[in-house]
């Protein structure tokens, strides 16, 4: 039979592999693709995307109810939830430490720590911690969160501009990963990573967050631009070689799609399966942009996009 | 892709003899290059370099038009793998499958509800293209039923679902003049597919799934019986395969030019999904990842506004983003009392507080800044939406003359504007909104007394 010869792009470059956990705790490395998503036919792709769950210090305010309703009472402790999470399927904990941000409860480095060791204790996965995303706030509560966890190597964020130096030190010295952000620009995300390894953190201690835009919401930017980034990789420029993670169950659960079930049009749909609809859509479409790691809130998410992951893994 | 003059010039026969009416054959390729003149006028060409000429203009994958005078689809011709490259075209079509065994009443409600569904989103109505009807009985009399029943629910592009040729013929004779996708081709029936095809000047397409090369061999063979406008399935299942095979299309065709693969791909996302989600995400990969034709097997208005979002997010040019014209915008029927709100003319940002004021109960003005198309924080963070420019709209729309007071409400994301604007405007009383726009209502409840 006639047979037709796929053009097979000749990549130079390959993502890093970045390794989360071990020494004790279970150990997921994310990165290492030396191809764009999913494309087993042209190159290798060694390790799954992850997917972590979002748990944050404090009692979420304004979650939809569904969203609530789905966790119940461990909302209010957060090693609970972790642990809760781990039973959900997670692959990583992704800890917010909301309290400290001022206007949250402000709270600073002891309960930071204190937290931190809780939800260490309370299951083996590996650990992001992010903070409230208050530059002086973050260096204060992630410097803690990264004395706390030395050695296991967690991922602390984010870093930005302002303060990558104290979270990239802090790395550094406690064998954890950075992350960094930057607002869905291509030389930003590349720049800020360029700063992290001029300061000594090893590029196979980075991920990278392009920022999120959920659907509807400037989803659109955050695709291209993790393409760009992507494509710039596998094109050889190591400094965007990075494993990109999407904050996508925050920023979806956010928008009024997935909150409102009154004075919305009845075309909009039933909210439940729509807010689903919602949080699963802007995590696959980013899937399939390049993402390494996806932070998801909802336990159905979780599920779901678990089995896309398989799927797409084949 | 067009042709530049210099590559048509290659083509002529380069003797100048100004039959065309042109001095020269360069001058004659210029013209023609500018879509000035038909290359037909020069009576020299041979008719290799004729077809060449033609191959060569042709867009690497070809547009289809599926549907009638009244409402039509355009598919395909898209020209880059990644949208940030240039953009993506023409968005993917999207239909729902009606299966003729199913009951009557079944068959109109669906049928009904695809065509009456629209929604609403940043100032554009959003609809699903079409509907698929499947030949599931495998009965002529029980598909023209379905095809007949479905007309007159339905006023929309439409994709005949057959293998068996005499159940397409009896179909398209109540059906050819809205001009549907017959579906499909395949190597046991694809002479009487084309005949079908040509007799009512209908598009085609053709199923292998076999491999690439079996399809490039059909879709040859149909080409040969005088057909170009094609669809191809390549019958690609599942979330791996779809992407793995999608991908290498577009790649043959934009990158090798390869003619016979070189057609919009329908897809089928239902077929290999356990749930509606799963359905839903599948259609969206298949949205992102190249598909020109999407058929869903469910329709909820839960799982088609998310897809009909994504699908305007995926096909927005990424050079442009959707902005609308600097002014003031009369939300209701403002009196001088009602509230005087500011934001920034990116297509979202308006249309979230515009909707939000219209349902709040306060009809109000609102001031819409020139922010270049960027939203409340990028245009605040990229310089584009500071006190002097919110200050400035102000004045230069004159907003004060139809108004009786001097309250100007902030969106809360940038409430740090507020003491900025306090001394560009000190005859104006700044107000902080809420971060969100759906929060205006309550907001201007307990605010708002003018
Ligand atoms: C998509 C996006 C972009 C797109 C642009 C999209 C566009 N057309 O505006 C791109 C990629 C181009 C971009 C660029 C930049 N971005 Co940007 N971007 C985003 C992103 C992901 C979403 C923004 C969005 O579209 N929101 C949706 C719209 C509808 O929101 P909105 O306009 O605020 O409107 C809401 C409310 O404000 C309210 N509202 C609106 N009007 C009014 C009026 C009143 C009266 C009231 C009460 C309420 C109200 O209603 C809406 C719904 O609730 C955000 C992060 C995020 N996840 O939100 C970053 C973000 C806004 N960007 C940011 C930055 C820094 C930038 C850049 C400056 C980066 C750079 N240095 O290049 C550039 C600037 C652009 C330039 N130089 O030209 C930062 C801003 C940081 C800050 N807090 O100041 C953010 C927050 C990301 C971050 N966390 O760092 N960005
Ligand atoms: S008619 Fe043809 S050959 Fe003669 S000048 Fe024109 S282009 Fe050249």
């Amino acid at each position: 039979m006639p047979e037709v010869e796929v053009p097979l792009e000749k990549w130079t470059g390959k993502v890093n592999e970045v390794r989360l956990g071990g020494n004790g705790r279970q150990a997921v490395v994310v990165g290492g693709e030396a191809t764009f998503p999913f494309l087993q036919f042209e190159g290798a792709i060694p390790n799954r995307p992850a997917v972590a769950i979002e748990v944050l210090d404090v009692q979420p305010t304004g979650w939809p109810s569904q969203l609530a309703a789905a966790w119940g009472n461990v909302l209010a402790d957060p090693a609970l939830w972790a642990k809760k999470a781990a039973e959900y399927g997670a692959d990583i904990i992704a800890l917010r430490l909301k309290s400290a941000h001022p206007e949250e409860g402000d709270t600073g480095a002891e309960e930071a720590k204190k937290t931190v060791d809780k939800v260490l204790a309370a299951m083996d996965l590996p650990l992001i911690v992010l903070g409230p995303e208050v530059a002086e706030k973050d260096n204060i509560v992630l410097v803690a969160a990264s004395e706390a966890a030395r050695g296991q190597r967690i991922a602390l964020g984010n870093c930005e501009e302002k303060n990558y130096r104290t979270i990239g030190a802090a790395c550094i010295a406690d064998g954890h990963v950075a992350i960094a952000k930057t607002p869905i620009e291509i030389n930003l995300a590349k720049q800020l990573n360029i700063l992290l390894c001029d300061l000594g953190v090893s590029p196979e201690s980075i991920l990278m967050d392009p920022t999120t835009g959920a659907l509807g919401y400037g989803l659109e930017y955050t695709y291209s631009v993790m393409e760009r980034l992507r494509l710039a990789c596998l094109t050889g420029d190591g400094m965007t070689s990075m494993p990109m993670i999407c904050t996508v169950g925050e920023e979806s659960w956010r928008q009024k799609e997935s909150k409102s079930d009154i004075e919305v049009p009845a075309t909009w749909g039933e909210l439940e399966q729509r807010a689903l609809i919602w949080e699963e859509m802007t995590a696959s479409t980013l899937l399939n942009a390049g993402a390494d790691i996806v932070v998801l809130r909802h336990p159905k998410t979780v599920e779901a996009i678990k089995a896309t992951i398989d799927k797409l893994m084949g | 892709m067009a042709l530049t003059g210099i590559e048509i010039y290659k083509f002529l026969p380069k003797t100048n003899c100004k039959k065309c009416g042109f001095p020269t054959c360069l001058a004659f390729a210029m013209k023609v290059s500018q879509k000035g003149v038909d290359i037909t006028v020069c009576p020299d060409l041979s008719p290799e370099a004729k077809e060449a000429l033609e191959a060569a203009g042709r867009p690497p994958i070809r547009l289809v038009t599926i549907g009638g005078d009244k409402r039509k689809i355009e598919v395909g011709n898209e020209v880059v793998m990644f949208r940030h490259e240039k953009t993506f075209y023409h968005p993917t079509g999207l239909m729902v499958r009606i299966k003729d065994s199913a009951p009557a009443e079944a068959i109109a409600k669906v049928a009904g509800e695809v065509a009456g569904y629209s929604v609403e989103r940043v100032g554009m109505e959003l609809a699903l293209d079409g509907l698929a009807l499947e030949n599931e009985s495998k009965d002529a009399a029980t598909f023209v039923a379905c095809v007949e029943a479905v007309k007159s629910k339905a006023d929309l592009p439409l994709v005949l679902m057959s293998s068996d040729p005499a159940a397409m013929g009896a179909a398209l004779e109540k059906a050819a003049d809205g001009k549907p996708l017959i579906y499909a081709a395949t190597k046991d029936n694809w002479d009487k597919m084309a005949e079908l095809a040509l007799k009512h000047g209908c598009p085609l397409a053709v199923h292998e799934a076999a491999g690439l090369g079996e399809l490039a061999q059909l879709v040859e063979q149909i080409n040969g019986a005088g057909i170009e406008d094609i669809v191809i399935d390549p019958g690609a299942h599942g979330f791996a395969q779809s992407l793995a095979t999608l991908t290498q299309l577009r790649r043959l065709a934009l990158k090798k030019s390869f003619r016979p693969l070189g057609y919009p791909i329908i897809t089928f996302p239902g077929e290999s999904s356990d749930t509606v989600e799963a359905e839903a995400v599948l259609a969206a990969q298949h949205v992102a990842k190249y598909a020109g034709i999407v058929v869903l097997d469910h329709f909820s208005p839960s799982m088609a506004y998310p897809l009909l979002t994504l699908r305007l997010n995926i096909y927005t040019d990424p050079q442009k983003p959707i902005q609308l014209t600097p002014k003031i915008y009369e939300i209701g029927a403002p009196k001088p009392d009602s509230p005087v709100c500011v934001t920034t003319n990116f297509s979202l940002t308006y249309f979230s507080i515009a909707g939000e004021l219209e349902s709040s109960g306060y009809p109000s003005w609102l001031l819409v800044a020139d922010t270049e198309g960027l939203s409340v924080l990028t245009a605040w963070a990229a310089g584009k939406f500071d006190a002097e420019k919110i200050a400035k709209t102000v004045k230069d729309f004159n907003i004060a003359e139809s108004i009786s007071h001097r309250s100007l409400i902030i969106p809360g994301r940038v409430a740090v504007l507020r003491g900025e604007l306090e001394e560009e405007l000190p005859d104006w009383k700044i107000m902080v909104g809420p971060p969100e726009a759906m929060d205006i209502g309550g907001y201007l409840k307990k605010m708002w007394s003018a």
